[in-house]
């Protein structure tokens, strides 16, 4: 297994892009992660894409792309695991380089989701959960959140305010980057006050419909070098699967998957915890960010809520999470978001996240969830 | 010999008071209520329909009758409120229930005695040693027109009868049908309300059918009102089972514990078999209950019924109907009263 | 939106709660699978679930798929029955106010929703206060 690095990354404004197909959103995303990558040919490309089939009636994305990215005959796979397709697409691309089978990979992440209506989004997005046994009865995705909210608060005694920091906190990051769908702060008072969606979860507890794509370039470490790039290592990656059924878990309050993934990353770079300098979690919603945080082991079980209360996890503290500004702020284009992380990642190791700059940060972290946690994939990063 | 081996009821928790309805209407609240001597009626949830209470009246019949309900041969419903027009509401409660696949299904209509219509027919092919357990439901969610007479006491609910012939609660000594063609109260297809003849609906309808079939069966068994414990009548208001069973000869005490119309409203094809299921409840070993029932169009279905020693140990397996009755109620005000009963016009 | 077949294949989950369990290790799952995920076995026999248990953990969604717009608000939640195997489903027939974790409820027949007027009715399970 060779050693991998990042070097090229690429992520255009996220929003409601009206103007912008998704062939335009994912090509303009990719070109701006080969031009940082100085290459302009690939060996092979992985995309994440949760539902490109719902949202704008296309399949066959792989072609599709290749064929307007101008890289055809290159192969070209779209990967699929619900919110969690981009982190997979890394994966896919990590092994494809550490393999040997390909020096120069490109991965992407492209969702548009702003051609069909609430209810059809709606919908597309519930088909991550199970059909027949959850969906079937009515249940949303911030109604299995809300489950799990509940839970939590009646179990560890996590707080509706606590919730609303994580929002809060996000905000803040993200309004500290030009490229977020929702570049402002709020308040724990107008979190607690927005329109509930599914009790206890208001609409600012949840991230939002987005357009938008993000890219990076991987190839083996020693190319790296000799490009005289800066070189952040893929150190670690963890993938991992857990029942579909929130109903089917032995704990509804714990992510098995993230917990599981996570070890897996944690031994294959020889980490821990301690090590990591800054975490891209995946808060689709806030109660998310804090079960991630618990499961990653970076708080005790039951301590995420107390955690982001003591800002531990804020961009000043122990060990900044969502420094991006997180789904909440930054967006939430499905199938992106997973490799949007890793962007955040690499440009904060790199020293280039201008305000959100996390001082001194070595060693990074992506955490991005399917579901209701039904798949995980975590991977760790250091600048050499 | 042939006859009730576990009998249930269901109805939904919801209700609207007759003031509720006369005051959008702009009617008179005390006179309705004195007129039809009701003073609320049952609504169901838009998650509750025929075939849904149909499958809860006939689970608790089950548990009365402590059968396998493989061994039923036959499932029949009863109603005027069927949930689709082709595709019957019997498939669905048989599938339920786990009486598939061997089992004759069929959905029975005769507005408001396609309950008993399919009593009397799963009781006669018991007795014609075609099937050893039947299975007969009356159930409707029945509607009346915004602002019409009807609307104050159109209601839901159902009850379920399981006949055989072993372990029984009640025999079955004596059935008799009497019916006429007579357009008392009627629904064209594709029509979402019924309409009705006025008063043309008492006398040469309701009173003459129900009169018509309980002399025909007292004659039949050689009966006399005084020879019954209990009696119980279609109940399209409170008024007419107390009319009708005082021009028969029968007392106020016979009626009341199977009257139930004042706080449910009528339940069309669950009327009388609920006042049945109601009456059972209270009943002791070797009572005499006469039911008959009537649905426009016009027809009664009669049927004597004996109580047995099984009725202490059978009784208690399920809810008692008059508990279903008067516990756990939720009143509506008549906007979400007319949002359940889709009586708004909705955009596509 | 299921097709017709689609809605059948489960009727006796949906209408019987019709469930596996594990010949091998007693595990009882809801669907029934073909192997079981605790042990591995491939051999199972029919049973059906319990029908009361208490409720874990609920919400009131308000923000329905399009489907269940007529019904919002309504509650959904997860129950462990009385046998141990967890079902989500939506709570009726009880005030808001009054759900709360260890709730006891059971089973009910009810019509989930339908494909609009023209369209198929879809039955199932919900829960109601015992």
């Amino acid at each position: 297994m060779r050693d991998v690095a990042v070097i090229g990354v690429g992520m255009t404004k996220w929003g409601e892009l009206w103007e912008k197909s998704l062939r335009a959103i994912f090509v303009e995303s990719a070109l701006l992660a080969l031009d940082d990558a100085g290459v302009d040919k690939i060996d092979s490309m992985y995309i994440g894409c949760m539902s490109s089939g719902l949202f704008v009636g296309q399949e066959h994305l792989a072609s599709l792309l290749a064929d307007f990215l101008s890289q055809a005959p290159a192969p070209s796979a779209r990967v699929e695991s619900a919110c969690a397709s981009g982190g997979l697409a890394l994966r896919m691309g990590f092994i494809d380089v550490a393999s040997g089978m390909s020096d120069v990979v490109l991965v992407g992440g492209v969702e548009k989701m702003t051609d069909v209506n609430g209810h059809e989004a709606t919908y597309a997005l519930s088909t991550a959960a199970d059909q027949e046994y959850e969906g079937y009865h009515g249940i949303t995705f911030p109604g299995l959140y809300a489950l799990i909210a509940r839970a939590h608060m009646e179990k560890y005694g996590t707080t509706r305010e606590q919730l609303a920091m994580v929002a809060v906190k996000n905000h803040h990051n993200g309004s500290k980057n030009p490229l977020a769908q929702f570049p402002y702060e709020i308040t724990v008072d107008s979190v607690l006050n927005s329109v509930m969606v599914a009790d206890p979860l208001r609409i600012l507890d949840c991230s939002p419909i987005t357009d938008g794509a993000a890219a990076v370039v991987l190839c083996p470490v020693e190319m790296a070098k000799k490009m005289k790039k800066p070189v952040v290592k893929i150190l670690g990656s963890g993938h991992a699967t857990d029942t579909i059924a929130l109903s089917s878990r032995k704990d509804i309050t714990w992510l098995e998957a993230t917990f599981q993934a996570a070890k897996k990353a944690y031994s294959m770079a020889n980490k821990k915890p301690k090590d990591i300098n800054l975490i891209e979690v995946h808060d689709c919603f806030t109660i998310a960010e804090i079960c991630v945080t618990e499961a990653l082991g970076v708080v005790d079980k039951g301590k995420g809520g107390e955690a982001v209360q003591q800002g531990i996890t804020s961009l000043q503290g122990k060990i900044p999470v969502n420094t991006s500004g997180g789904l909440k702020a930054k967006g939430h284009p499905v199938g992106a978001t997973g490799v949007a992380q890793v962007v955040e990642v690499v440009k904060q190791l790199r020293g280039e996240a201008g305000e959100r700059q996390v001082k001194g940060a070595r060693v990074g972290m992506t955490q991005n969830m399917g579901g209701s946690g039904g798949s995980t994939l975590v991977h760790i990063f250091e600048r050499e | 010999m042939e006859g009730i081996v576990g009998y249930g009821a269901y109805l939904p928790r919801n209700r609207i008071k007759v003031e509720e309805i006369a005051k959008v209407w702009g009617a008179d609240a005390p006179s309705y209520k004195k007129g039809l001597l009701l003073e609320e009626k049952s609504v169901p949830s838009p998650d509750q329909d025929t075939i849904t209470m149909a499958v809860e009246a006939s689970k608790s019949a089950l548990k009365r009758a402590q059968i396998n309900p493989a061994e039923i041969g036959a499932v029949y419903v009863g109603s005027e409120s069927h949930p689709y027009a082709v595709k019957p509401s019997g498939t669905v409660l048989a599938e339920a229930i786990g009486a598939t696949p061997e089992v004759h299904t069929a959905d029975f209509e005769f507005a408001c005695k396609a309950g008993t219509e399919g009593m009397f027919v799963a009781l006669g092919l018991v007795k014609a040693g075609e099937i050893k357990y039947g299975l007969a439901v009356g159930a409707d969610t029945s509607q009346g027109a915004p602002g019409d007479a009807l609307e104050y006491t159109a209601a839901a609910g159902a009850a379920a009868f399981i006949f055989g012939r072993e372990k029984l609660v009640a025999k079955a000594l004596e059935t008799y049908s009497y019916m006429t063609d007579t357009p008392d109260f009627w629904r064209r297809e594709y029509q979402f309300y019924p309409q009705h003849g006025g008063r043309f609906t008492g006398d040469p309808a309701y009173f003459k059918h129900i009169i018509g079939a309980a002399e025909g069966i007292m004659k039949k068994a050689g009966m006399k009102p005084k020879d019954f414990d209990y009696v119980i009548f279609h109940q399209p208001n409170g008024k007419f089972p107390f009319r009708v069973g005082g021009l028969l000869g029968f007392e106020k005490k016979q009626i009341e514990p199977g009257w139930l119309v004042n706080k449910l409203g009528n339940t069309y094809s669950g009327s009388s078999p609920m006042g049945l299921t109601a009456t059972l409840d209270i009943s002791k070993p070797k009572d005499k209950i006469l039911i008959v029932s009537y649905g426009s169009g016009a027809g009664s279905d009669a049927f004597i019924f004996e109580v047995t020693e099984r009725i202490d140990e059978a009784r208690d397996l399920a809810p008692r109907t008059r508990e279903l009755l008067d516990k756990n109620k939720c009143y509506l005000e008549y906007g979400v009263y007319a949002k359940f009963r889709q009586k708004i016009k909705k955009a596509l | 939106m299921p097709t017709p077949s689609r809605y059948w294949r489960e009727i006796p989950q949906r209408y019987r709660l019709e469930a596996g369990k594990c010949k091998n290790c007693g595990l009882v799952v809801f669907p029934p699978r073909i192997i079981c995920p605790r042990c591995k076995s491939r051999d199972f026999e029919k049973v059906n679930l319990a029908e009361s248990g208490k409720i874990i953990t609920f919400t009131i969604i308000r923000v329905p798929p399009q489907q269940f717009v007529d019904q919002a608000p309504y509650a959904v939640g997860i129950v462990e029955l009385d046998d141990g195997v967890k079902l989500t489903g939506q709570i009726v027939d009880c005030n808001f106010e009054e759900m709360k974790i260890g709730k006891r409820v059971k089973i009910e027949f009810r019509k989930i929703f339908d494909e609009g007027e023209a369209g198929i009715i879809c039955y199932g399970y919900k829960f109601v206060p015992e």
